[in-house]
């Protein structure tokens, strides 16, 4: 009985990542973020300026001691703007665009459900938020095998680790930064059901994404911080500590699903007693 | 509680703020029937449309659809019906088969392993087969109309909900879309079609309602609508004053109506044929003559008084 009320609900998000893959905009998207890392290698290699020197994003001097570092500063540059810009997108597209398309009402009349096309919808939305993460750590990590030696790597603790490890810590952050991106992905969701203009539900998301890092910025606003989205984004680098420091993951994770049920509700909320009129 | 009707309202009203756009509707769409559902650009078929089929809560009253009220039974009815709700909608970047499985998967309740064959079949009713694996912007207008109906014959349905279907079709595509409904209805499908193309409504529909600034003005089967309007009679015959006299011997009330024809208002006429031969014995020249129920076009103006414009 289970299967059967669950195997369906399979198939539908099935063909939503399916419709999610076949957009040339969803590819250009990962392409792009893969391209910052690519960048970050090529200019550190052919620079006639030398190796950098502690100036610049975090982690930058690492690199040429450590191909791997690449994929390390691809993640710390992309977190602020770049990851949150991609899934403000997807995710603000998820409701708005059906809507805008008309297909919205195809769906529902099929019918697939309310709540479940929106759980459907935000669990496309955080296979994009994995594939975004994975696009900067591939890129990163592809450019500097192919640019840079590749050893043991030294840890913000002055441990070193073989190459194999440091490849499963940058994964970790990887993984970081698609927990960090849950809780704006829900934001994006509840926008997109706000609206029939998609790129309106985008903008919004992208926005609330800003502002919570400029609030993150003042320290006139410290009370504020803890219940900020992006508080935790930068403890990326946490995991790259021995022996690893899980407490900023944990709270980060704690902090993203608060935000997912809030959101996740209010979504909800919305949408289920919503007039489809587009 | 009502078998025998596929779709019933009770009081069903809409209102979008201060605005009345469905007023205390109430609908009897018998089973089996091919229903038009006629009113002008704004009279709210649309709105009635999207109550019916759940996307829009009605303010108050009710809808039953196949027995089971709308929206609180909606995972149990809508599998039953097929729908084509103001214009068919796609994702341009996938090809017409891949939208079908798209929104067949979406349907809970359809068997994902005959899921090919059923698409497969869908296109070919509609004479789409050779554009199946072609992307759908590449689609021109009737064949999205075209590719519209097909999603709504994914599974066998008990209930047609179409809305404007010929909409964007050449003659030839209307004429086709017109059999298709015919075979449908054929089958025992209840046909629910709105349309502001009366000459359409008039060649398939056997019940019909017709929808003014949200109220239902009238209902029931289409011989009965046309015949509630006035029956005339129509001579075209060059000796217009004899044919005028020999109508007011029969205690008609002629009128001239343009270039070498006089009408009159058939109540109380005798039979045609003693009409007919009463001018012929009175001399005059008989070129044509008529007598029957006014056009369903004009029903339609009688009653919403407003033809096609746009009602507020």
């Amino acid at each position: 009985m289970l299967q059967n009320s669950l195997l369906p609900g399979v198939r539908l998000f099935a063909s939503e990542v399916s419709v999610l893959f076949r957009r040339w905009r969803t590819w250009a998207m990962l392409a792009a973020l893969a391209a910052v890392p690519v960048l970050i290698g090529l200019a550190v290699r052919f620079s006639p300026k030398g190796p950098p020197t502690g100036r610049g994003p975090a982690f930058l001097d690492q690199i040429t001691h450590n191909g791997l570092f690449v994929g390390v500063v691809g993640l710390v540059v992309c977190t602020p703007l770049f990851l949150p810009l991609t899934v403000g997108v997807v995710a603000g597209d998820t409701i708005a665009g059906e809507a805008s398309l008309g297909t919205l009402r195809y769906l529902l009349v099929a019918p697939a459900g309310r709540l479940r096309l929106l759980v459907i919808k935000y669990l496309a939305s955080a296979v994009f938020c994995v594939s975004a993460a994975l696009a900067v750590v591939l890129g990163g990590v592809l450019t500097g095998l192919a640019l840079f030696p590749v050893g043991r790597a030294t840890l913000l603790s002055g441990d070193t680790i073989g190459p194999g490890e440091a490849f499963g810590r940058l994964l970790l952050m990887g993984g970081f930064a698609t927990v960090s991106l849950l809780g704006l992905a829900a934001i994006g969701l509840f926008a997109s059901t706000m609206t029939t203009v998609p790129v309106g539900a985008m903008a919004a998301t992208v926005v609330l994404a800003v502002v919570s890092q400029v609030l993150d910025a003042l320290d006139q606003l410290d009370w504020l911080h803890p219940w900020l989205l992006s508080d935790h984004w930068l403890d990326l680098a946490d995991l790259l500590r021995q022996p690893i420091s899980w407490s900023s993951f944990g709270a980060n994770a704690l902090l993203q699903a608060a935000y997912v049920a809030f959101f996740g509700a209010l979504a909800y909320g919305r949408f289920s007693t919503k007039d489809i009129l587009a | 509680m009502t078998e025998a009707l596929a779709v019933r309202t009770i009081g069903l009203t809409k209102r979008f703020g201060r605005q009345t756009a469905v007023d205390r509707l109430e609908l009897a769409v018998p089973q089996g029937a091919v229903f038009g559902f006629l009113g002008p650009n704004g009279s709210g078929k649309t709105t009635t449309i999207r109550m019916l089929l759940g996307l829009v809560a009605p303010t108050e009253g009710q809808a039953v659809v196949l027995g089971e009220e709308m929206p609180e039974r909606l995972g149990n009815v809508l599998p039953r019906v097929g729908a084509l709700v103001e214009g068919p909608a796609f994702y341009p970047f996938l090809s017409g088969e891949a939208n079908l499985r798209r929104f067949d998967t979406a349907d809970l309740k359809s068997p994902a392993a005959t899921q090919g064959a059923r698409v497969a079949r869908a296109l070919e009713r509609v004479g789409l087969s050779h554009a199946a694996h072609k992307k759908v912007h590449a689609y021109s207008l009737g064949m999205k109309q075209r590719l519209g109906l097909a999603a709504a014959l994914l599974v066998p349905r008990e209930l047609l909900v179409l809305d404007e279907p010929t909409n964007g079709l050449d003659p030839q595509g209307t004429r086709e879309v017109r059999s298709l409904i015919r075979s449908l209805a054929d089958d025992g499908t209840t046909v629910f079609v709105s349309s502001h193309l009366l000459a359409e409504v008039e060649q398939i529909c056997t019940h019909a309602a017709v929808l003014r600034a949200g109220q239902l003005v009238a209902q029931g089967p289409l011989d009965e609508l046309r015949g509630a309007a006035q029956h005339r009679i129509e001579v075209r015959t060059p000796d217009l004053g004899v044919a005028a006299d020999v109508l007011r011997k029969f205690g008609l009330k002629p009128e001239p109506a343009g270039s070498g024809s006089i009408v009159a208002e058939a109540d109380g006429a005798p039979p045609a044929e003693d009409i007919v031969a009463a001018l012929v014995r009175a001399g005059a020249r008989v070129r044509g003559f008529s007598a029957g129920a006014a056009s369903l076009e004009e029903r339609f103006v009688e009653l919403t008084g407003e033809g096609f414009d746009v009602a507020e």
